[in-house]
């Protein structure tokens, strides 16, 4: 196998006492989708900010490229690409401006900035508005903008912090179909969001909470390995009193609410339906279906968060 | 050290024009508010004592009496606003401050003189301002010592003792500034004063912006190096204050008739220097500020009081207590004062402020080494483990 785009040993970043990544592993394969989720403040940015070298890691090692990025933070910072979750570019520049100066930022001659130029007009769909003041793009084409020009100097791996943040949900989609074109033309991208149904499009997850890196696979690993337990999805009335009933017997082991709907987790998929049933009828509660289902990210999610920490907080991951 | 990338640079200049260009406002900041403020100044700081209102009392009435007040009368000092009855009335006058001097003639005034008594003539002035005060005072002084001096010559005369001359005559010769105007004098302190305010204020705000906005980290990712952030960021500024350092220059000669009698390369050469200088430390304060805010006021404390107090502007140093002095030599604008005075005023040469120079140099390169070394930094403070795994 190749060497792995990025490798992280161990890598640790503290702010006084309070430990913002706690000694987080993880290799990611060349052209895959890496997945980084989290809520906000697990320290998805700080990691992003230490592998871009934009902060220096309390301990711990790691590559990025294949350079070391503590002893060649030059020859990072020339391999990959970055995008802030503020999509940070000059509002008061036009669309070619910010373009032209962040190619000449990353040092591209003239001729190779006028090939990539409509290349990027491309991808964020602003051709024809290269004259028009950034301020005055929506958020949607700020975001494309703004990964048109973290990859104007074609990097071979590319971080994403948060990149679809306060983004519209076909804008959403839109992007997600950028990330999947890069990676098709072999770029490595490094993503994180809070948005756990984006998880979907990543080839490859982390789930990091608090510091800590809590479940990690492809989300199909993730989803069956993970949860061994039946998932029941529940359609009945009352659903917040039905959730409050099962919750208290022995035999369910998760409950949740999924819009209208419960999330139930049981030991065994017949006994589980045939007892949640029997237990809801009991108090007037129709059951009108009970279908076992392939649990979700969030599932997951909860479902390590809670083996973590008890119960609560959870709730706070939840999109 | 890699040579500085054109290519980086000329991206950051492109960038920072555009970007002034689109910000009317802060152009004009830069470009006429230090004009309008010499306007502002340089009328408002006048320390020339001119007609100062004057009130007479002649408790005599006599010819020589009339002689002295017209001795009043005919300088351009004073400017005889009224005639009283006696000397109680000058108090409600000068409380409104409808004069600021009074003369009061005794009576008997003419008699004394010629019975060769020395008459007391008194001089009230107001001391609620001290400055032109003072000045009041020693012009009246000079106008009956020198009306004195002749009636005592005339004494002499009559007593058969011919035409006596005066032991010493000075004769006293101003260079530079004949006239002893302040105008000249405050001129190119303003300058100073103006345009290290003015110009560190606008670069205080150039990286804190980019902090605040989130570009800082996009360009810390790409391969601009933080000496071509800050050249690229100072190329336009430096243009700019040079024009706007050249509109003050303008001004203060066509309304203030302060002329370059020196070497306009030399001036050019420190001014250059020394805006240079403020827009490092402009860049500086950037550099370890977090927001606007902080930057600004960072900006202003600075430049502002050291500048108009420890410069030379309007206080003399030499008149400082001596730790007070030692201060004095941090203040780049001191420098900047010295040989612009020098250059304008005296038409001094390069020989006459090359330390000056030397010095405002060190100034520019210790300011925009410090940012270039804090910029390259970044927020990658070393964590208090590996400080002690170097140690």
């Amino acid at each position: 196998m190749a060497e792995p785009a990025i490798e992280v040993r161990s890598l640790t970043k503290r702010f006084g006492d309070f430990v913002a990544v706690d000694a987080v592993s993880f290799e990611v394969e060349r052209g895959r989708i890496f997945g980084f989720l989290g809520a906000n403040g697990a320290g998805k940015s700080t990691t992003i900010r230490m592998l871009c070298g934009l902060l220096d890691p309390t301990s711990g090692a790691a590559t990025v490229g294949g350079h070391d990025i503590r002893r060649e933070p030059e020859r990072v910072k020339r391999a990959i690409g970055y995008m802030s979750q503020r999509f940070s570019l000059y509002g008061d520049l036009t669309v070619a401006e910010n373009i032209g100066f962040f190619g000449g930022a990353y040092g591209l001659s003239r001729r190779a900035l006028a090939e990539r130029l409509p290349w990027v007009l491309g991808l964020a769909g602003l051709v024809g508005r290269e004259r028009s003041l950034t301020r005055t793009l929506s958020v949607g084409w700020k975001q494309r903008l703004a990964l048109g020009c973290a990859v104007l100097h074609e990097p071979r791996i590319v971080f994403l912090d948060e990149p679809t943040g306060g983004v519209d949900p076909a804008s959403r989609r839109r992007f997600w179909e950028l990330i999947n074109g890069l990676s098709e033309r072999g770029i490595t991208v490094f993503v994180t969001t809070h948005y756990l149904d984006e998880a979907e499009y990543c080839n490859d997850i982390r789930l990091i909470h608090a510091g800590r890196i809590v479940a990690g696979g492809s989300p199909r690993e993730l989803k069956t390995s993970v949860i061994r337990n039946p998932i029941l999805e529940v359609a009945c009335d009352r659903i917040v009193e039905a959730l409050e009933i099962l919750q208290k017997e022995p035999w369910v082991l998760e409950t949740s609410i999924f819009g209208m709907s419960l999330h139930i987790s049981v030991e065994d998929e017949e006994e589980g339906r045939r007892l949640i049933a029997a237990r809801l009828g009991r108090e007037g509660i129709a059951v009108h279906r009970a279908d076992r289902i392939m649990p979700s990210l969030e599932d997951v999610f909860i479902h390590k968060i809670e083996e973590q920490a008890g119960t609560g907080e959870a709730g706070e991951a939840r999109p | 050290m890699t040579p500085l990338s054109a290519r980086c640079l000329r991206a950051v200049v492109k960038k920072e024009f555009r970007q002034i260009r689109r910000d009317p406002r802060s152009l004009m900041f830069m470009a006429f508010l230090p004009a309008f403020m010499l306007l502002m100044f340089g009328y408002a700081l006048n320390f020339d004592v001119k007609r100062i209102p004057l009130a007479v009392v002649d408790g005599d009435g006599s010819r020589a009496s009339r002689g002295l007040v017209d001795k009043f009368r005919t300088t351009e000092y004073f400017d005889l606003k009224a005639v009283l009855p006696r000397t109680a009335a000058i108090d409600p006058l000068m409380a409104r401050e409808k004069v600021r001097a009074a003369l009061v003639i005794p009576a008997g005034f003419a008699e004394d003189l010629l019975a060769g008594r020395s008459p007391a003539v008194q001089i009230i002035v107001d001391g609620s301002n001290a400055m032109s005060g003072t000045t009041a005072a020693g012009y009246a002084g000079a106008i009956l010592q020198s009306y004195s001096q002749r009636i005592t010559l005339q004494a002499l005369a009559r007593r058969g003792l011919g035409s006596a001359a005066l032991p010493l005559q000075a004769e006293v010769r101003v260079w530079y500034n004949p006239e002893l105007r302040s105008a000249k004098f405050l001129v190119p302190g303003l300058m100073a004063f103006i345009l290290m305010v003015i110009v560190t204020v606008s670069t205080a705000f150039s990286i804190v912006r980019e902090k605040e906005r989130g570009t800082m980290d996009q360009i810390r990712i790409s391969s601009l190096r933080s000496a071509e952030l800050i050249l690229g960021k100072i190329v336009p500024y430096v243009a700019i204050s040079l024009v706007s350092a050249h509109l003050v220059l303008l001004l203060g000669q066509v309304l203030f008739g302060v002329g370059i009698r020196g070497s306009y390369p030399l001036l050019l050469l420190a001014m250059l220097l020394f805006l240079v200088g403020a827009l490092g430390q402009g860049i500086l304060i950037s550099a370890v500020t977090r927001t606007q805010q902080v930057a600004f006021l960072f900006a202003v404390l600075t430049t502002m009081l050291p500048t108009f107090i420890l410069s030379g502007f309007v206080f003399p140093i030499r008149n400082m207590p001596a730790a007070v002095q030692a201060v004095t030599y941090l203040v780049p604008a001191r420098y900047f004062l010295d040989a612009l005075r020098a250059v304008i005023l005296k038409g001094a040469g390069f020989g006459a402020v090359w330390g000056q120079l030397l010095l405002l140099l060190a100034f520019a390169a210790l300011s925009l080494g410090a940012s270039a070394a804090r910029i390259g930094r970044g927020d990658k403070e070393p964590s208090p483990r590996r400080r002690r795994a170097r140690a």
